[in-house]
């Protein structure tokens, strides 16, 4: 009965976490192994006669301005938005896990503080928050990027925990807990995280899609992932000017993100359903 | 003995965290005294909402009194800090009315047993195995089902299951609160006889919460009746039911089913609900749903003290004349 395995195992009986969880392996699996078997993403076979070509045999996706095999460049660059997702979720959920548990279980004055916290931050357009900070540092370095989509991502996921955390302390087994003199560490780490544990997977699936989105529209916006690493939004970017020359350049890249957010979504829905399966 | 002796006990809980003062307090508990002698049982009995179990997790100090004291093997609960209250866990445990509540679905029986142990550091490796193991045999369970998680068990058998968490930090005295409520008839007395077995095997008292009296008739040797936050009648169990003094206890008498068909009793039907506890009425608390024929301006005004009466002490000021449950 371990919450994680029989959410999933839940989901994958649903059609659309099923058809979520295969799209998004596939995307997953092609970021991870297809850069091995693919040319260099920044490798320019000829400089002239190859730009701006048609997909063919040679280049499935084509090649943009710069004679560059846009295959290899969007699998790269899923790489780098898979990753800097799958990081950034992970530090936001952490933190999101953290601060709710302190605020459900602690309540009080921290409670009232953190959740004020959240209420004002949640009222700034996330988006606005870090284009302030990215258009004051020129060129944020990846993991600071990381950590600032992470640190600006928690607080909806806090409010969500703080909110298991506030029914589940009323629970007779967190009393009981309290009642053999059980410490707060081991109330919060064996009574209320792992019954949260479903809630988090749902927040971290969904945040995963949110991510990508943010970091392709940062990337488009110029301030996201530092060039001439590929990156989703930054291959959108580029291929503003060949809307009309070469369309695959803008096209590929932009299916990338459909499809995973897509299928992030999908099988974040059929998560949410499967650990709640009362629904809402 | 005397294990617990709690004087003028009272629990306000404030409505509105942010505007706090604004709404009257909640009075669950209104000055509550009451002993518990080693090796007994004390009921606590009222109906939902009159501040029983309020009085069972103030005493545990799972929640913080508002006034009054708690005396414990000579030590007063109320003043303990942190550190002494942790040790002082050890001996007071607590048993939950919800089967399904009481147990954290996430964690194996076993583990939830051996929790208490670890943390009061009662044995190490794989003595706290054979002790979890040793205290499922204890309370009727097979000593293999402590790797099993909560879910594959039924009501009784997890109440079984919490009755083995709190005997693993081998307490003097338990709070059970409405324990077998929540259970069939059947399995209520299973757990009672496991109850009433092991106060005798361990030398275990129990302040036993109930709404019940047929219940508690099973258990313990001394009832209280709560209403509203007091305490409105006391007494060695046979004899408050067999003449209670209190209007309000000879009315929950009238709601224990008679299993003798021969035997004629009216049944008395309260009217109107129990008060606000944030607004209790005047006087007697009972007035307003009182069938007393003597009932005057007195018990409107006067607020009537626990005192003895016959057998019993009860709060009532026409005590002696109240009406049995046969002639009510």
């Amino acid at each position: 009965m371990n919450p994680v395995v029989d959410a999933l195992a839940r989901s994958w009986r649903d059609p659309r976490g099923r058809a979520g969880a295969i799209m998004l392996g596939a995307i997953a699996a092609g970021a991870a192994v297809g850069p091995i078997f693919l040319p260099d993403p920044l490798a320019q076979p000829c400089v002239l006669e190859c730009r701006n070509l048609a997909p063919s045999w040679a280049h499935p996706f084509g090649t943009d301005d710069l004679s560059r095999d846009i295959l290899s460049r969007v699998a790269t660059g899923g790489r780098i938005s898979l990753a800097v997702a799958t990081l950034a979720v992970g530090l936001s959920v952490t933190l999101g896990a953290a601060m709710g548990l302190v605020a459900g279980y602690w309540g009080g004055t921290v409670d009232a503080g953190l959740m004020r916290l959240v209420d004002a931050a949640l009222a700034i357009p996330r988006l606005f928050l870090l284009l302030l900070v990215l258009a004051v540092w020129d060129q944020v370095p990846m993991p600071v990027l990381i950590v600032l989509i992470g640190v600006t991502g928690w607080f909806g996921t806090g409010r969500l925990v703080r909110g298991e955390a506030l029914r589940l302390r009323e629970e007779s087994y967190v009393r009981a807990a309290e009642a053999l003199g059980a410490n707060r560490r081991r109330i919060i780490f064996r009574h209320l995280l792992p019954n949260t544990a479903g809630p988090l997977l749902v927040a971290a699936t969904l945040g995963v899609g949110d991510v990508i989105l943010l970091e392709a529209g940062l990337s488009f916006l110029g301030l996201g992932v530092p060039l001439p690493t590929p990156s989703w939004g930054g291959m959108i970017l580029d291929a503003k000017s060949l809307l009309f020359t070469a369309p695959w350049a803008g096209i590929f890249p932009g299916l990338a993100i459909v499809m995973t957010v897509l299928s992030a979504n999908l099988f974040g829905d059929a998560l949410r359903d499967a650990v709640d399966p009362r629904g809402a | 003995m005397t294990l617990l002796q709690v004087r003028d006990l009272v629990k306000h809980y404030q409505a509105g965290r942010f505007f706090r003062g604004t709404t009257p307090p909640i009075r669950a508990v209104q000055g509550v005294s009451f002993d518990v002698e080693t090796g007994e049982t004390l009921a606590l009995v009222g109906e939902s909402g009159c501040g029983k179990s309020s009085v069972g997790r103030t005493v545990l100090r799972l929640q913080e009194p508002t006034a009054g004291s708690a005396v414990f093997e000579g030590s007063d609960l109320f003043s303990l800090d942190r550190t002494a209250l942790r040790r002082m866990r050890r001996r007071m445990q607590i048993i939950f009315q919800d089967p399904y509540s009481s147990l954290n679905p996430r964690m194996t029986i076993g583990s939830a047993i051996a929790e208490g142990i670890e943390i009061h550091r009662l044995a190490k490796g794989k003595e706290v195995g054979r002790r979890v193991g040793a205290l499922l045999e204890e309370v009727g369970l097979d000593p293999g089902y402590a790797g099993r998680y909560p879910h594959e068990f039924s009501g009784g058998q997890r109440q079984r299951i919490g009755i083995a968490r709190a005997l693993a930090v081998e307490p003097r005295f338990i709070v059970c609160d409405e324990p077998v409520s929540a259970l069939d008839v059947s399995v209520q007395a299973q757990v009672l006889n496991l109850l009433a077995d092991l106060q005798r095997e361990r030398g275990l008292s129990y302040l036993f919460i109930a709404h019940d009296l047929a219940v508690v008739r099973q258990i313990a040797r001394r009832v209280a009746v709560m209403y509203l936050g007091k305490i409105v009648e006391e007494g060695e169990t046979e004899a408050l039911l067999r003449q209670p003094r209190h209007p309000y206890t000879v009315a929950l008498l009238s709601a224990v089913p008679e299993p003798d068909p021969r035997r004629q009793r009216s049944r008395i039907v309260l009217t109107g609900d129990l008060p606000s506890p944030s607004n209790p009425p005047p006087g007697c608390p009972f007035h307003p749903r009182c069938f007393h024929p003597r009932r005057d301006r007195r018990c409107r005004s006067e607020i009537p003290a626990l005192r003895p009466v016959g057998a019993t002490r009860a709060a009532c000021h026409y005590a002696e004349t109240t009406p049995s449950p046969e002639t009510a």
